[in-house]
């Protein structure tokens, strides 16, 4: 099977002037659809870096990093746009909304840079909201939202592009635990149900029951790599929308 | 596309205000100076441009109108045998001083004419008509300048080069370029109210027969009279305005002050759009970082730039009319012909986009990195 991303030897060199910080060194990882898997570490061990590098935004020093079976490495700037707006779609950890925008627009925006039309991505964008249980909250801006209901127009704002990686960088730090456990099933609905590949960087040991791979970063090589047996407890899970209920 | 440029444009209000207020300034500014260049540039050939005469006779070497050296008047025969002229007339433009009822004294171009020919008169009468200088010492005068010369109305007398002056009659918009104001009246009157002799004039106008080609008739001229300059209206033009506007220096200094409206309202559109874009510079990286190409962040930008230039026109031209209106009535006229105010859009619309160059190059190194900054 395909992964989704399948990196092999990847170094990231970082020059702070005279000075020469190697971030990645020799780093092989695989993610395949239908996995969540998450990147776990200290502050400072290459795990952004790590997810910079497969979200096609930073460059790699060397090595192999292949996104939907397409090799980025040698990619030049103007190459790596397209190919993120076709495959990735990002969470953020300060969600990232604009704020001048209603959360509807939010979702428009990204549909807009697909080309869908207006009315279509005004239709669409509506649809979305009401799959991460924000249908009603379509003409809210931001301010106007908890940091949950944000996160969740993230989320609905990620999956607008219909990508098939999902990238996220501590989605949770921002929320308290039960809405970043909330926020967390919906990341796994999205794995499991959606057959999306997520990759989620985090520190909050709160929601590592949720992966189905933690990888472990440290001095920017890969420590550990541990598979947990979640498959009995996926089937128990909630879907999108009914995580999306509980949270209402 | 979502309304980002609009919304971040109007979202924070103060800084919109700033930019706008910056556009205005610079619009009014500008409509101001180039309206007064424009006015000056009227004001200094109104009398050659108000002429039905195709060429001007003129003592050898007279730069502009004001300088006119006079000449003997029976050159005016001469110029009449020439084939193709159909007419031509005598007329005097030459500074002297009026006296007002105070005893105080000011500088006037008197403008004497033929009465019964229609080659040089007063236009734009308001008050008398222009017959009515057949009247002995009979005088026009434009209504702009009643209180400089102490005139408050028809039938009043004064004193002009020592000689009576009756005035019977006011024009309007017949402005001087200089501060010395027109005062019309008959060849004669202004001979005498200038001290030229009876067989003197300073200018020779001269209609050209229709058919006839005016520069073969002015190249017979130069060949026929002697010791004269023939040129034509629109070259008489031209020069009487280069002098004033331009070898004086005071076109130079409106245009000055209009390029620096322009300055003005670049910096100031260009500082305000750019903190406007460092504001929501992070909503850029976002941007980037979903996949959108540097022109879709080109794009919101400049939306915000046009919009800006649109709204700041129409505030800039609404005070800009008000302020042409008012200068009606004053010594120097701000004139805004429909074209300069069509320009003044393209202009506005260039120098708002122009300066959101400095934003582009800006969000065009923004690293999308910096997204997963929290």
């Amino acid at each position: 099977m395909q992964s989704a991303i399948a990196v092999r030897q990847l170094t990231k060199h970082y020059e702070e002037g005279a000075t020469e910080t190697l971030a990645l060194r020799g780093v092989d990882l695989d993610v395949h659809a239908g996995e969540l898997l998450m990147l776990m570490g200290p502050s400072g061990s290459g795990k952004t870096t790590l997810l910079s590098i497969m979200g096609c935004i930073l460059t790699a020093s060397s090595g192999s990093v292949r996104v939907a079976g397409r090799e980025v490495v040698g990619l030049s700037e103007k190459q790596l746009p397209a190919l993120r707006l076709e495959h990735i779609g990002f969470v953020f950890q300060g969600f990232n909304l604009f704020p001048t925008l209603t959360a509807g627009e939010n979702v428009e925006l990204m549909l807009d840079l697909k080309g869908v039309s207006a009315a279509k991505a005004k239709k669409r964008a509506q649809e979305l909201l009401e799959q991460v249980g924000l249908g009603e909250k379509c003409d809210s801006f931001p301010a106007d939202l908890s940091g949950g209901q944000k996160q969740r127009v993230a989320i609905a704002r990620a999956l607008a592009g219909d990508p098939g990686i999902i990238l996220a960088d501590e989605p949770t730090a921002a929320l308290d635990s039960h809405t970043g456990r909330n926020v967390m099933k919906m990341m796994a609905d999205l794995a499991r149900k959606r057959n999306r590949a997520v990759v989620i960087v985090t520190h909050d040991s709160r929601v590592v029951n949720f992966a189905d791979r933690i990888v472990r970063i440290e001095d920017g090589a890969i420590a550990s790599a541990v598979e947990t047996d979640l498959a009995p407890s996926a089937l128990l899970m909630p879907s999108l929308p009914q995580a999306a209920a509980s949270l209402a | 596309m979502p309304p980002l440029a609009q919304r971040n444009l109007f979202h924070d209000k103060v800084r919109l205000t700033v930019t706008l207020t910056g556009i205005v300034f610079s619009v009014v500014l500008i409509v101001v100076q180039l309206g007064l260049f424009l006015g000056f540039t009227t004001a200094t050939s109104n009398l050659i441009d108000h002429s039905n005469a195709d060429l001007w006779v003129t003592s050898k070497n007279v730069p502009y109108v004001e300088q006119g050296v006079a000449f003997s008047e029976r050159k005016l025969n001469q110029v009449r045998a020439v084939p193709g002229v159909e007419d031509a007339q005598k007329i005097i433009a030459r500074w002297t001083q009026w006296k007002r009822h105070d005893g105080g004294q000011d500088s006037v171009q008197i403008v004497g004419i033929n009465v019964d020919d229609p080659l040089e008169r007063p236009w734009n009468l308001v008050e008398g008509r222009v017959e009515d200088l057949k009247f002995p010492d009979a005088v026009i005068l434009d209504e702009l300048y009643k209180q400089k010369l102490g005139v408050t109305g028809v039938g009043e007398l004064f004193e002009i080069g020592g000689h009576r002056a009756r005035v019977v009659g006011f024009t309007r918009g017949i402005r001087s370029f200089t501060t010395s104001p027109y005062v019309f009246t008959t060849f004669k009157n202004a001979q005498d109210y200038t001290g030229l002799r009876e067989d003197q004039t300073m200018f020779i106008l001269v209609r050209v027969a229709k058919g006839a080609d005016v520069q073969q008739v002015r190249r017979d001229l130069l060949d026929r009279v002697k010791d004269v300059d023939v040129v034509t209206t629109a070259q008489f033009s031209r020069m009487t305005t280069f002098y004033w506007m331009f070898t004086t220096g005071a076109g130079v200094a409106v245009l000055i002050a209009a390029v620096l409206g322009l300055v003005v309202g670049f910096v100031v559109v260009a500082q305000t759009i750019y903190a406007t874009t460092m504001d929501h510079i992070r909503e850029f990286g976002t941007l980037k970082a979903m996949g959108a190409p540097n022109s879709y962040v080109y794009k919101v930008i400049m939306k915000q730039a046009a919009i800006s230039a649109v709204i700041g026109y129409a505030l800039g031209m609404v005070v800009s009319v008000f302020v042409v209106q008012g200068s009606q009535k004053g010594g120097a006229a701000i004139l805004m012909p429909m074209p300069m105010a069509i320009g003044m859009f393209f202009l506005t619309l260039t120098m708002c986009v122009g300066a959101a160059l400095v934003s582009i190059n800006k969000v065009t190194h923004i690293d999308p990195a910096m997204v997963f900054k929290g």
